[in-house]
């Protein structure tokens, strides 16, 4: 696997391989870059932002509260496109739990007010 | 009439900050929004990765913004104005506004801090050539239909530019179900964040191409596709390698601009940041002006933003109680690598002072030198640097003898 590390703005092109069960990675110029190339070959994480609509209009950005799996974002975008919220939240409120099985929850970043 | 102490013009995080921090210092503070909500750009921008310096932890935009509003809110020796547009200000500080709720409101201000942040160059400041059919956006146009209002603005999408913006926008418009087909930069570099070219453009298979440019933009009533074309050393493009990409919205990420119209026949504009020279305390020419933010200068972490706004907000206030002190000036030019540098005034004294800085290109591995009086007062050794991310230095004041210069050893 080719990737960036974003540890710094520097961004050295690492690569990232298996060998013999143990995960190389190459191109870097210092530690914290191995442990990203590490992190992001085996299991990469992003916390996932988009916004909830409202049962009767308006939206209302969101979060996952934690990083989820990188695999599992599209999943996430897509529950949440289909999800529809019928009662007013607050900012740091959970909109809705264990979003496409991930185990993390979706909370609002903004308050809503329903209509 | 009404009188202030402080008057804050911009409710974003600049003026935010700034109104918090002339609070602290005992100033009757009034800040004056012309949106129906405090926080300004922020509240478009959903996506997380601010406060990580500020707040230690890594927040929305929303997110952030809510950490100052309720403050503000909070705060009842600050007075806030919404929905209230500010139509002038007068070189002895009165403050003519409109607003639904007040009418025509006269404001006296002892001082004032400019925060009005910046605004998007547009189709018209860039000379696209072609049709000017529907579908032609600035990608914060775009960003604030889809997140405040929630309306997709186009299906097909390419991007010009790969400014923050437009990366952040590319993964946006692509979440909500977009096709993005190809951001374009017609420089070498990205002025972007590493981490929103992987996050925004790798992450989602988006490609990226450096040296290249929209050319022609064609469609009647909607636009249906652009043409590209790769640009020579001198950024112009070579035509015989144009090609034609169907789309139906392009998106525009090509400069900030300081919204300075309110006060551009008044005080003195850089023509590089195209915001006001100030000095440390971030005073304009104009004395008991302040300015701070985008307004300033364009700033690429919100962080550095409430950083700076809080010395222009302290400062603020102390004019107003009379306690800013004042003294002999220093100029600080930039050369040899520096664009520019910020503030563009020290005044002599004590303390220590961050010198802001952008260079000309990449360079990596070079020492960032300051001189005053001819001696050399500062180095940094420094690994890499970009136009994209903005620098400073620190320097102690009590090493200054004379004008101020920085610049790159060996360039
Ligand atoms: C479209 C866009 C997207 C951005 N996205 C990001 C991002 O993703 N990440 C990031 O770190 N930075 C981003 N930035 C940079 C961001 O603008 C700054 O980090 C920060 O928001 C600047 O704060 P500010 O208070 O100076 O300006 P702003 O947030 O722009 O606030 C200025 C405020 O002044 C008000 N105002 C202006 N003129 C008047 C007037 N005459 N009367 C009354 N009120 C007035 C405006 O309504 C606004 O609320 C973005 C900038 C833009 C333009
Ligand atoms: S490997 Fe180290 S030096 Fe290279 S980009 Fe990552 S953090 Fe920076």
């Amino acid at each position: 696997m080719n990737t960036v590390c974003i540890m710094c703005p520097i961004g050295c092109a690492l690569s990232v391989t298996e060998e013999s069960g143990k995960i190389v990675v190459t191109g870097n110029s210092c530690l914290r870059g191995q442990k990203y190339g590490e992190s992001e070959f085996v299991c990469p994480k992003r916390v996932v932002t988009t916004l909830i609509k409202g049962e009767k209009g308006g939206v209302v950005s969101v979060k996952t509260a934690e990083p989820v799996e990188k695999k599992l974002v599209k999943e996430v975008l897509k529950e949440a496109a289909a999800f529809r919220l019928s009662s007013s939240v607050r900012a740091g409120e959970i909109v809705l739990e264990n979003v496409a099985g991930s185990g993390v929850a979706l909370v609002a970043t903004a308050d809503y007010d329903a209509k | 009439m009404k009188n202030f102490d402080v008057v804050v013009i911009g409710g974003g995080p600049a003026g935010l900050a700034a109104a918090l921090s002339a609070r602290k210092k005992g100033a009757s503070v009034a800040v004056l929004e012309r949106d129906d909500k405090l926080g300004g750009i922020l509240n478009q921008c959903i996506h997380s990765g601010f406060g990580l310096h500020y707040f230690g932890e890594e927040l929305t935009g929303p997110e952030y913004a809510k950490r100052f509003r309720d403050a503000v809110l909070q705060d009842s020796g600050i007075s806030v104005f919404l929905e209230t547009m500010v139509l002038s200000l007068s070189k002895d500080k009165i403050i003519c506004a409109l607003s639904p709720a007040e009418g025509l409101l006269e404001i006296q201000a002892k001082a004032v801090v400019l925060a009005m942040g910046c605004r998007e160059r547009s189709a018209g400041a860039i000379a696209l050539a072609g049709e000017r059919p529907a579908g032609i956006y600035t990608a914060g146009a775009a960003q604030r239909l889809c997140n405040i209002d929630g309306c997709l603005v186009g299906k097909e999408v390419v991007i010009l530019g790969s400014g923050d913006i437009g990366l952040i926008m590319a993964r946006r418009m692509t979440s909500e179900g977009a096709k993005v087909k190809l951001v374009m930069e017609i420089m070498p570099f990205s002025s972007g964040l590493k981490r929103n070219i992987v996050q925004c453009l790798n992450d989602f298979d988006i490609p990226l191409r450096y040296s290249t440019t929209v050319t022609r933009a064609e469609g009647k009533d909607r636009l249906t596709g652009v043409y590209i074309a790769p640009v020579d050393e001198k950024l112009a493009p070579i035509l015989e390698k144009e090609e034609f990409i169907p789309c139906d919205t392009l998106l525009l990420s090509v400069g900030l601009i300081p919204e300075n119209d309110l006060v551009s026949d008044m005080i003195e504009l850089s023509p590089i940041t195209k915001g006001a020279v100030v000095d440390e305390r971030r005073e304009t020419s104009l004395e008991g002006v302040f300015s701070a933010g985008n307004v300033l200068h364009v700033h690429d972490l919100v962080d550095n933003v409430s950083e700076e706004a809080a010395i222009a907000g302290e400062s603020a206030a102390l004019y107003a109680l009379g306690k800013l002190p004042r003294g002999e000036k220093y100029a600080v030019t930039p050369s040899r690598g520096v664009r520019y540098a910020l503030p563009q005034r020290i005044q002599a004294g004590e303390g220590k002072v961050r010198v802001y800085f952008r260079v000309d290109q990449v360079y990596r591995g070079k020492t960032v030198a300051v001189a005053s009086g001819g001696e050399i007062v500062k180095r940094k050794k420094t690994a890499v640097m970009a136009p994209g991310e903005m620098q400073y230095i620190e320097i102690d004041k009590t090493a200054l003898t004379g004008d101020v210069s920085i610049y790159l050893e060996e360039v």
